[in-house]
């Protein structure tokens, strides 16, 4: 079967395309979001634009549509990106990198219904620790490149997923609930390598935006 | 030590992450032996040596266990605890007589359980995944525990058969944990 990855660029979503094919599927597009609404509880916003270079060190093709990131248009326009998939790729399916949300997964679910396609979500109710600790084991280099949560603060930007952060989180869990996979928002990803990547990505340089607990980090590529 | 078996009627592949490794994860977490079987690849041994068993759910289009429901015959003469989650619910139903009916939930719902089900009383929300569902309410050989007319919670009257329309894996674990312990 050919599938469409929901893709951002983060952790989660490359994740579950490297489990994708890891099960023998062809992926035949990634699919991604640019919601211009810096809030949106659906996508993933900061360095949306860098799915580009993914994409090309994945070798795949990328299928982008814009949004205002409203609630109701944001639905709409996920729903259009996936109908450009299956129609320019005949795809069977998508797949997601939700964890835990109902909210993202019953929307997408909704539209994969409505389309009469699959729709896999690999990491849903996944151990959240357990999926950082995997990310280190499969060689994925993900760094942070947003945080929007107390105690998380600017320190926090550009920090690479390894031991030391799941030792960290783990322990902000335990006193703030921070979701270890940042999954309620508090923290946001960006992976430079991982098994799909051709070559890995190079970081140029990057800004710095935002106050308090609330930051995002712009990498800027070669 | 007995073990539970837990059977994937997924015929994707890809849909293990997300309808049985849950429910692994669950027994595992909280010290339970479990083995897990493909539906067309029960055996006799497996439903000899296994102590209960968890028939999990599906998505809303990988259906192939209706077409394939004759494999699910030895459900009718099965003397341990059963519980069946979504599809595994329907599964109980087909081969206890029911009818499917169509009816698409997708996402949180209030259900309110009239009779405690596994440690489940009053309003409670619940997650739901599926296009189908399996009317016991005319079924006399079941008893219902939930107030909608599409039935939520289920159990035989005369054999530990349970089944859950929704997915208790999402938020409402203990309905699991009270299953298997």
């Amino acid at each position: 079967m050919k599938l469409g990855i929901l893709f951002s660029g983060g952790k989660d979503s490359t994740y579950a395309c490297y489990l994708a094919k890891n099960e023998g599927y062809e992926i035949a597009c990634l699919i991604s979001i640019f919601s211009e609404n810096k809030e949106s509880y659906m996508f993933h916003t900061p360095n949306i634009n860098k799915v580009k270079k993914q994409a090309k060190t994945m070798n795949l093709p990328l299928i982008v549509v814009k949004t205002r990131g409203n609630k109701e248009s944001e639905i709409l326009d996920l729903e259009k990106a996936v109908k450009i998939a299956l129609k320019k790729y005949n795809i069977g399916g998508i797949v997601s990198g939700t964890i835990n949300s109902v909210y993202q997964s019953s929307r997408i679910q909704k539209i994969c219904n409505k389309l009469k396609i699959e729709c896999f979500n690999p990491l849903w109710q996944k151990d959240q620790v357990e999926l950082l600790n995997e990310l280190i084991k499969n060689k994925f280099d993900v760094i942070i490149s947003g945080i929007s949560a107390y105690p998380l603060d600017k320190s926090f930007l550009g920090r690479k997923i390894d031991k030391k952060f799941i030792e960290e989180i783990i322990k902000l869990n335990n006193k703030y609930k921070i979701n270890p996979a940042g999954e309620g928002g508090e923290y946001e990803s960006f992976v430079i390598n991982c098994p799909l990547f051709k070559r890995k990505l190079n970081v140029d340089g990057y800004d710095d935006f935002g106050r308090e607990n609330a930051w995002i980090r712009e990498i800027k590529l070669k | 030590m007995k073990k539970i078996l837990i059977v994937n009627i997924c015929k994707e592949k890809l849909h293990y992450y997300e309808f049985v490794k849950p429910i692994e994860e669950i027994l595992r977490i909280n010290g339970f032996n479990y083995f897990i079987r493909n539906y067309e690849d029960i055996k006799n041994n497996d439903l000899r040596k296994c102590s209960k068993i968890i028939i999990c759910g599906t998505s809303l289009f990988d259906n192939y266990f209706i077409k394939d429901i004759k494999t699910f015959k030895w459900l009718l003469g099965f003397e341990k605890p059963v519980l069946g989650i979504c599809g595994g619910m329907q599964i109980i139903g087909l081969i206890f007589g029911g009818k499917l009916k169509k009816k698409k939930e997708i996402g949180f719902y209030n259900e309110n359980f009239i009779k405690n089900f596994l440690g489940f009383f009053g309003e409670k929300e619940v997650y739901h995944l599926h296009n189908y569902y399996v009317g016991f309410n005319n079924m006399t050989d079941f008893e219902v525990f939930s107030e909608s007319k599409v039935s939520q919670a289920v159990k035989h009257k005369s054999k530990n058969i349970y089944g859950v329309l929704f997915h208790p894996e999402v938020r409402n674990v203990e309905v699991i944990i009270n299953f298997v312990k």
